[in-house]
Order: structure tokens, then sequence, then C-alpha cells
């Protein structure tokens, strides 16, 4: 009797979880994955079985090939450069120097701040002609670049907002990592013979490697997620320049209206994104140390 | 040859310093304890041998050369961690042998020295394996081994094995001794842990709020204390120190006799306040009211109770005389050799 009781309060207790999960998750994937085979439901001509279709015509789709690009391009040089800087940061405001409460506060404020604000100031720092960036390179001979307006270097604008905007949030994980290896292994090692650099590569980094992946899930995440500040700045353009999966998903569904496209875009960001996960997972398993 | 040499070395960080003019010299493949009660500064001086503090003033010699503005890495020493300071992320081997990676010693002259250090401490089976999966005492073999295979002059220890059990220590103790006399190393130790300090070293450094109160052997150190503080440290129990007008005096639980006495003894009357059974004696404390406690050691059981009253004598020749101070009284007691 007992063991009939334990099952189900265990099962009432995780049940609240499970609910709200399925309500927003899990569900939603499966609807969506159902309305990816359905064509989109028009006021005279419902929603009819098509199979692959819409995958058919997302392969042929040259803006599907461009947002794709673009966000491999916006992931691959946004993640390592945050992550290595956020390594960087950590290690200087873990050191004993003056006013590092101070610094550490600076290099976090940009996670505080909402991204809607953070990308008008940017779009001000890009104006060609009174930003800062174009005061700043004014000395040097490069004037009126039209940043945003390019297509050349609107996408690269972008990563540099996004990597600026990431890099504190994932120093304060390097931070607090850093706090628990015991300053004992750096005498011990110094001992030894083991300068700064020997330290970081042959012990730190190592002990840093859970929070390496765990940083870098989240990263890659928020590569494919972090989409606000391109409504602001460039809404996608010029010419998709700067349209990412996301930002396309969202311009099919809600401006286009076509709902069974945005579902289909929606499947292949889960999948790549699982992938990715599991990738990162089963890469970095071999590596990393769990103390 | 001393192979390490302080010379008036001071630490302080405030107005106050951890470590007070101190000096003294480590011969070679001597055993020296730097004993004492926490914050008495012994672990600065490690430190400050070690190089992982820089001496405020004063000079430090390590194997004939002045260290005293070398890092760590330069002064040929080994030190030994209290908390290990082992790397969780790599295997015992890697471990043992990560000093001569970073000193880029030859991959065939690693093995060979790893494969003798790990016979030494009776790590062979074990070195695949990570610090978390080994047990207290076979992780203080490994920063062990990392200690002796560096082959370096000078060995430093930090209370290596403060971390262990009872019986482990013990152990521990005598193979750490066997180990450094066997391989002729000159070896630091701190610990507060008077009989550590007793059972291994050579020479014991007693220190007390940050200068050196007694050096000397273990035995000059239980025999002729120099002050009441190294009375009341060294020993367990410690000595007895027994107000008596303007002198204390100090006598060894074991000197102090049942019954009257005879004539030119010192006697005292108490009553039995507590009685310790150990095995092979007795600690029987006998209480003076305001003038303290006194303890005695008799050999095997007593038939003793609390409350009994007892007469206590022993002989003035056994005893240490203090001033006011806590200073030693110097004697004529030519029969007390050291």
């Amino acid at each position: 009797m007992t063991g009939i009781r334990n099952t189900v309060h265990a099962w009432l207790l995780v049940l609240p979880a499970c609910v709200l999960l399925a309500t927003f998750t899990h569900i939603p994937i499966v609807t969506t994955f159902i309305q990816s085979l359905y064509s989109t439901a028009k006021p005279r001509r419902p929603a009819r079985f098509v199979g692959l279709e819409n995958y058919e015509a997302m392969l042929a789709d040259p803006i599907f090939w461009k947002s794709l690009w673009n966000n491999l391009i916006y992931a691959g040089v946004s993640v390592p450069i945050s992550v290595a800087l956020a390594i960087v940061m950590a290690l200087f405001v873990n050191g004993k120097l003056r006013g590092r409460g101070f610094l550490r506060l600076a290099y976090f404020t940009p996670t505080v701040l909402p991204m809607i604000a953070v990308a008008n100031i940017w779009l001000f720092f890009y104006n060609p002609q009174y930003g800062l960036v174009d005061q700043f390179l004014k000395p040097f001979g490069i004037s009126g670049v039209n940043w945003l307006g390019s297509q050349d270097t609107a996408l690269w604008c972008l990563i540099v907002v996004a990597i600026w905007k990431e890099a504190g949030f994932f120093m304060i994980f390097y931070l607090a990592a850093l706090q628990q290896i015991s300053p004992d292994l750096r005498e011990a090692a110094s001992i030894e013979g083991a300068g700064r650099w020997t330290f970081f590569w042959r012990v730190t980094f190592p002990l840093l490697m859970p929070t390496t992946l765990f940083v870098l899930v989240n990263a890659v995440i928020n590569a494919f997620r972090l989409v606000d500040h391109i409504f602001v700045m460039t809404a996608g353009g010029p010419d998709n320049a700067t349209s990412v999966l996301l930002f396309q998903i969202y311009i099919v569904g809600f401006k286009f209206f076509d709902q069974a496209y945005a579902a289909t875009l929606t499947i292949v960001l889960l999948a790549l994104l699982a992938l990715l996960a599991i990738g990162q997972f089963l890469l970095a398993d071999k590596r990393v140390h769990y103390q | 040859m001393a192979q390490v040499a302080l010379d008036a070395v001071t630490k302080s960080w405030t107005e106050v310093p951890a470590v007070k003019s101190v000096s003294f010299v480590v011969p070679e493949g001597q055993l020296v304890a730097i004993l004492g009660p926490s914050g008495c500064g012994k672990s600065t001086l490690l430190r400050l041998i070690a190089g992982l503090e820089e001496p405020t003033s004063g000079r430090i010699e390590i194997a004939g050369r002045d260290v005293t503005g070398l890092p760590p890495s330069e002064r040929r020493i080994a030190m030994v961690f209290q908390s290990y300071a082992l790397f969780p992320h790599l295997s015992v081997a890697e471990n043992i042998v990560f000093g001569l990676k970073v000193r880029r010693v030859g991959r065939a002259e690693r093995e060979q020295r790893l494969a003798k250090v790990a016979d030494i401490v009776e790590l062979a089976p074990y070195l695949d394996r990570k610090p978390a999966q080994l047990s207290g005492g076979q992780r203080q073999r490994v920063a062990l081994a990392r200690a002796i295979i560096a082959e370096q002059p000078v060995c430093l220890m930090d209370e290596p094995l403060s971390n262990l059990d009872a019986q482990l220590r013990h152990e521990m103790r005598v193979e750490i001794r066997a180990l450094q006399q066997r391989l002729g190393m000159t070896m630091v130790y701190v610990t507060h842990d008077q009989t550590e300090a007793m059972t291994m070293a050579d020479t014991v450094i007693l220190m007390k709020g940050g200068s050196i109160e007694q050096l000397g052997p273990p035995a000059a150190l239980y025999e002729r204390p120099e002050t009441t503080f190294v009375a009341s440290f060294v020993g367990a129990p410690p000595m007895n120190l027994v107000p008596d007008g303007d002198v204390t005096r100090g006598i060894r639980p074991e000197h102090v006799r049942l019954g009257p006495g005879g004539a030119g003894d010192v006697a005292r009357r108490g009553t039995v306040a507590s009685v310790e059974y150990l095995g092979a004696d007795t600690i029987v404390s006998v209480s003076q009211g305001e003038h303290g406690r006194i303890a005695a050691r008799l050999a095997g059981a007593t038939t003793l109770k609390t409350g009994d009253m007892l007469d206590l004598h022993w002989s003035p020749a056994q005893e240490s005389l203090f001033d006011r101070a806590g200073r030693r009284i110097a004697r004529r007691t030519p029969e007390l050799a050291v």
C-alpha cells in the first residue's frame, strides 16, 4: 500500500512541472511539427495535409538559406569571441586590483539593460554622420560609412552588439567558477615552476571546463534566440543581410501569416539547436572534469 | 652545511608583526619542526621560506644561496600543503610529474623517476586514478610523492597530517620520518601538534606571538623548558606549574609521587579532582583549591577515587623553577645533563 501511495505522491509532486513543461514546450513542439506537414489555412480553404511540401519549398527558398548562413556566421563569430572575452574579463576582475567591485559591475551592466534600449544606443553609435564609431574613426580617415546600411558591414555590426551584450553575462559564471579554485593550487604550481600561462592552460582552463560547457550551450542557444536588436537596428536588411532564422520565422509567421511555413522553419531551428547541444555534450563529455 | 638559514626575518602586514625577527638554521638532512598554537606565525614563517610571502626585513638562505628576493620556483624547494593542493583534474601520475613537465624534464627520465617515487610511497597501483577517487591517506602520499620527485634540497611541510584521522596520522608520522631519514631530506615541518613535533623532529622550534620561544632538541624542550609557556605547551598532560611565593615550580606529572615524602622534598596536599585511566598509567589530578591542580602520573590502575585526600611530593632536583615573568631560573643541577 505504502508503495502505491509513494508513487502517487511522487507523481503529484512532479505534476505542476509536467503540466507547465507540456503546455508550453512539448505540446507546442508536436503541434508545430504537425502544422509543418499541412498547408496554411485560408478563409475559403482549410489546411490540408501536404506531407513534406513545405520542407521542399524551404529548400528552394533563397531567403531561408541566406538566413541560415547569416545565423551560422552570427553564432560562429559571436560565441567564441564572447566566451573568450568572458574568461579574460573574469580572470582580470578575479585578481587583486583596486575597484574590482566597480569593474565587475561595469562588465555586467550590458546584461541588465533591455536589448531594445541597447539597440537604440548602438543605433546612435553606428550613425554615419554623428555616431560614436564615426567620430572615433575620423582621425584615421574613415568617415561617413553607413555601417548598418551596407550589406558588407551590417551583420558584423550586429555581431559586435551581441558580443558586448553577452560577454559580461558569461563572465559572472566564470568568475564564480574561478573563485571555487583553491589558491593553494596556484601556490603549489608556482613552487613547481609553473608561470601564469602554464598554470592557466594546465590547471585553470581544464578546471573551468564544466563552466565552459554550460556557457557554450547557452551562448549557442542565445545566438539563435537573441533577435531583438535586429528589429530595432536593421529589420533584417539591407536585402536580408542581417536576417537570421528566428527573425525570418517571425516575418513569415506574423507579417506574411504563412503559419505552415513558419512552423516548418521553427522545426528546422529546433532540430538545429538540439543537434548542436547534443554535439557539444558528446564532444565535451570526455574532456570535462566535474569535481 | 646549513640548508636553510634565516637571519632576523620579520613579516608584518599591520603594525603588529606576524613574525618578529626570527633567526635559525636547519642543518642538512635534519627535520626541524616549527611548533606553536594557531596564530603564532608558524605558517607565515614557512610561507616566507617558500617565497609565497615576502619578508618585511631579514635574510633567507637556502642551500647556500640568498633567496630573499627570489620567486618560489627558483628557491629549490618542494612543499606539501595542508590541503595537499592536488590538481583535481589530473591523474595521480600527472599530479606527481606536474613539476617535472613544467621544468621540461625528458619523458624517459620522468617515467623512471615516477616509477621510483610511486614505489617509495606505495602508490603504484593508483597512478591512473583521480585524487577524488583516493582516500585521505593516499592523497597525502600523492602530495608527498610530488615533493619527493622534485629532488630539491629542501622540503617544506605545512601541517601535512592535520586532515587525517588519529590512526593514520600515527602511521604517516612514522613513515614520513623514516622516509626523510632514508632519503636524507632536509625538512622544515610546521605543526600545531606537539606529539608530531616531539616524535619526528631533530630540532623543535616552539613559537609564540611571532617569536621563537625555545629552540632545541625535543628532550631539551621537555626536560628544560625555558619558559612557563613551553612547560605548559609541551607534554600531555603538560608540566604542573605550582606557584610558590615569588617563583613557580614546574614539575612533570611522572615525577610527582604519592605520600608525604621525606626531608628536602616538596610536599603538597589536596583532594582528588579527577582520575583518568589510560591503560599503562593513570593520571590523577589533585585539587589545591585556589592554587590550581597538580597532575600525577601513576603506573597502572589505581584505587583512588574523586574526593579522596591525598599527599603528594617530588624531588626539587627534578623540578624547573620559573620567575615571575615566566622565565626559567638557572640552577646548579649538573646531574640534569641534556
